[in-house]
């Protein structure tokens, strides 16, 4: 993962030998300076600079450019030294611009020697400054990392070598504007390498890279190519240099690289096959662009915090599935009806009754179809590479909240002392990516009721009749949902409730009734359906009035202000029409003001209500107890199919996080 | 560093070191015609709207416009309805983001077009530009100047098609009239 710094961020290193890569829009002079720990440069040897283009663990041009690449080797720089500017100024030949402010925002990137981009940093917000410290490496506890520093000097090198506490700072400064402005020693004219790899050699329409008018002349702007694809200091190719890497270079992995005036020019990186990403392209604009996709990195989107980080990347990737498959299908669908079509051609064609002419023109209709699905295919399988391997990070990084009931997170479970962002209620999948299992996150507090529908559902609800009679997988269903409602709230902030009219959900409740987080048995029979829905209404009343009057301070002393969820097993058993009517003001009202729904409830058994429930039902969010795809996504639309997260069959894990709410609740009130 | 196109000319995608253009821009800005006095209150606001229309051999298969702001798929992203356009020159005030890699594969057309909601003919219209960006690096790939056209509302800019295993762009440039894109396809259809 790329990181794009801003000034003054820092980023760590995980390599000692690096490259740095500069791009500018006009030729610019690229120095590396070593410091110590109190930032001073003991003398002109811990300098690379282009007269003296190599010093121990660095190494520089030897001219000025717009697109420079340093060698960096951070094992081999003197152990004094503790940090490794890299400076870059504009050349004093008197041909140059002399200040910043007037050129393209210079661009520096930490890559490794793979080319893979580990930071980068456009120095922005320059003026009249023509010398510029544009990145730092320093030690950090044994450890380097990168700061963007973007410090610019009006009075060019010398006021920053002079900086840098280097006592011939001056004599230097002028040292390397000499050196730039003679352009490298002739030594180093080598007739170019030719290569001719693949054809992507192009020989360059204008010498102004040559090596003997390095610095002197503004080559800022190379010919442009004929349709001006190819800008300075856009690629990430840096325009190789003829002296960058003579012999002797730190990295002998480089291979040698085309050079000289007029010859063929390979602006393909090295060791990269393909297209390279360009360095400004962020990974998530172009992921499967790169040939080297960066790993992917748990908490890799916006946020203030970790939980809404990790909740906002769950959601880029529901949205990329979405959309990937979205394209996958689009083609799939494409294919065939063009086949069809092709085929309906075929048949209404005279001539295809003749002979072999008809098989033939089927054959390349086929052909067609297979070709195009096998590319969708292939688009298709590098998205899910790619989102299978964000997944495989970001699964096990996810707070208990966020997380299965068999993540490890939750055998190491504390009560919390913040609500989380979000709860997850079960899976998200879609057929053709059946690995891909999306965590559907809703946020919290719960803006809707939801609805454990225990009747009889979908494709898959045939698996019923095996073990489990539907209510009761509806209720531990729900009694799963409502444990982990429970743990991720605060001590005491959330109270549950159960209606169970009948009695009949009592073998699965049992986990909550027993571990003692329900500050009242289930209630049974009409009275206590009428008990337990009358208080509530009552306080949501209660809360409204306060609320809607602007007098939330003149609640009742000692008034309970935490959230309630209501759990209501077999509806409509047991309820009258004034319980049913407080149920669908709950419903409506409830969440604004800290009342919460969960029904498990077949519809079909208030069908005798007619069309009255029917907003009731629509206003929950409904969740099945076995997987079923009824979910849409909203972007594209598609049927995903939602699987509860359910506590693994055996594990002691729902028990264990309700004994700890139960004990945390006990200690606050 | 722009080409300006002509109509009709055509220019490929693939930079120059073999690799193809991975995301282009579609950028469109124009600025309101100055009023004519009378009353203040009554503005003579101009709405543009750009639009791209995803074309799989021949047959519209999604469109990228101010109601559907992104494609299906993702890969064609409209960056929001801007309906008075810029207040001064300069930037883009409507553009379309297409990530070329991505674009699914039975897409081999992406048409850009341009209408003028409100109903203003080109000739209204000041400073108002398309131009198509190479994302990546913020190059400038090819511009049309729009104002001072002639008596029309809309202009179908500029097709991007897949050629070998790349992109080419084609500038048409062809005046048209109509309120949104819908109107265009009649105007459309001949050239993919």
């Amino acid at each position: 993962m790329t990181a794009e710094l801003v000034r003054g961020q820092n980023h760590p290193l995980s390599r000692t030998r690096l490259e740095i890569r500069v791009s500018a829009g006009t030729p610019i002079v690229a120095v590396a300076a070593l410091s110590d720990e109190n930032g001073r440069t003991h003398g002109a040897e811990w300098v690379a600079h282009p007269a003296a283009h190599t010093q121990p663990g660095l190494q520089v041009s030897r001219q000025a450019a717009a697109d420079h690449c340093l060698a960096v080797d951070l094992d081999a720089i003197p152990e004094a030294a503790h940090r490794v500017g890299v400076l870059l100024a504009l050349p004093a030949d008197g041909q140059s611009p002399v200040r910043f402010g007037t050129v393209a925002a210079p661009f520096v990137a930490v890559t490794g020697l793979d080319g893979a981009e580990i930071a980068g940093y456009t120095i922005t917000g320059l003026d009249t400054e023509s010398a510029v410290v544009a990145l730092e490496l320093y030690r950090r506890q044994g450890a380097w990392k990168v700061r963007a520093v973007g410090q610019g000097y009006a009075g060019g090198l010398a006021e920053l070598l002079t900086d840098l506490g280097l006592p011939q700072a001056q004599e230097l400064a002028g040292v390397i504007n000499s050196a730039v402005s003679e352009g490298p020693p002739r030594s180093v004219q080598a007739p170019p390498p030719r290569t001719a790899e693949g054809g992507r050699s192009l020989r360059a329409a204008a010498p102004a890279l040559g090596p003997d008018q390095g610095g002197t002349t503004p080559h800022g702007v190379p010919p442009m190519p004929p349709y001006g694809g190819q800008t300075p200091g856009g690629p990430a190719q840096p325009v190789p240099q003829p002296s960058a890497y003579p012999g002797g270079a730190p990295d002998p992995s480089v291979p040698a690289r085309p050079a000289g005036a007029g010859g063929p020019i390979d602006y393909s990186h090295p060791r990269r096959q393909g297209a390279a990403p360009p360095p400004r392209t962020e990974p998530s604009d172009a992921p499967g662009q790169s040939a080297q996709p960066a790993p992917p990195v748990a908490g890799d989107a916006t946020g203030w915090s970790m939980d809404e980080r990790l909740y906002n990347q769950v959601w880029g990737m529901f949205e990329d599935l979405a959309r990937t498959t979205a394209a996958y299908r689009g083609a799939v669908d494409f294919a065939e009806s063009r086949m069809d079509k092709e085929l309906g051609q075929v048949l209404s064609d005279p001539r295809s009754r003749l002979g072999g002419h008809g098989d033939a023109a089927r054959e390349a209709a086929r052909a067609r179809h297979a070709q195009l699905v096998t590319q969708a295919r292939e688009a298709f399988e590098r998205d899910l590479a790619q989102l299978t391997a964000e997944a495989e990070v970001v699964e096990p990084a996810l707070p208990p909240a966020y997380a299965r009931w068999d993540s490890p997170v939750w055998q190491a479970y504390r009560v919390p002392t913040e609500i989380p962002m979000a709860l997850r209620l079960g899976d998200l999948r879609l057929p053709e990516a059946d690995r891909i299992r999306i965590p559907m996150l809703v946020r919290l507090p719960l803006e809707r009721g939801l609805w454990i529908d225990s009747g009889r559902t979908g494709p898959s609800g045939g698996s019923f009749a095996d073990a489990h009679a539907p209510g009761r997988l509806a209720v531990e269903t729900a009694v799963a949902h409502a444990a982990r409602l429970l743990a991720v709230y605060p001590a005491g902030e959330l109270t549950v409730h159960v209606i169970d009219p009948a009695g009949s959900g009592a073998g699965p409740l049992a986990p909550l009734v027993r571990t003692g987080v329900l500050p009242a048995p289930p209630a049974l029979g009409a009275a206590g359906v009428a008990d337990v829905l009358t208080r509530l209404t009552q306080r949501v009343d209660l809360v409204q009035m306060a609320v809607r009057g602007g007098a939330a301070d003149s609640l009742p002393q000692g008034f309970d202000t935490s959230r309630h969820l209501l759990i209501v097993n077999d509806f409509p058993h047991g309820f009258d029409d004034r319980a049913v009517n407080q149920l669908r003001y709950l419903a409506d009202e409830g969440p604004a003001f800290g009342v919460h729904l969960m029904m498990v409830a077949d519809r079909e058994e208030s069908s005798a209500y007619g069309p009255l429930l029917d907003p009731l039902w629509r206003s929950l969010l409904r969740l099945t107890p076995v997987p079923d795809d009824y979910l849409a996504d909203p972007w594209v639309g598609h049927a995903w199919t939602y699987e509860p997260s359910l506590v693994p069959a055996g594990s002691q894990v729902l028990q264990h996080v309700l004994t700890q709410v139960a004990a945390a609740r006990t200690k606050t009130t | 560093m722009t080409v300006n196109m002509t109509k009709g000319q055509a220019i490929s995608l693939q930079k120059n070191d073999g690799g193809s253009l991975t995301a282009v821009r579609m950028g469109l800005g124009w600025q309101a015609a100055p009023r004519r006095g009378l009353f203040g209150s009554r503005t003579r606001e101009i709405d543009l709207d750009a639009s791209a229309v995803l074309f799989a051999d021949k047959q519209p298969v999604d469109v990228v416009f101010f109601r559907h702001l992104v494609s299906d798929d993702g890969s064609v992203r409209h960056t929001g309805d801007n309906l008075v356009g810029g207040v001064g020159q300069g930037g883009d005030d409507e553009a379309i983001l297409v990530d070329l890699a991505r674009v699914p594969v039975h897409i081999d057309q992406i048409v850009f077009t341009v209408n003028s909601f409100t109903g203003q003919t080109f000739q209204e219209v000041q400073n108002a530009f398309c131009r198509l960006v190479d994302e990546t690096n913020g190059q400038e790939l090819a511009r049309y100047t729009l104002a001072g056209g002639g008596q029309y509302t809309a202009q179908i800019m500029a097709k991007v098609h897949r050629s070998g295993s790349g992109w080419t762009m084609t500038a048409l440039g062809n005046p048209a009239n109509g309120r949104t894109f819908q109107d265009l396809m009649p105007a459309i259809l001949p050239v993919l």
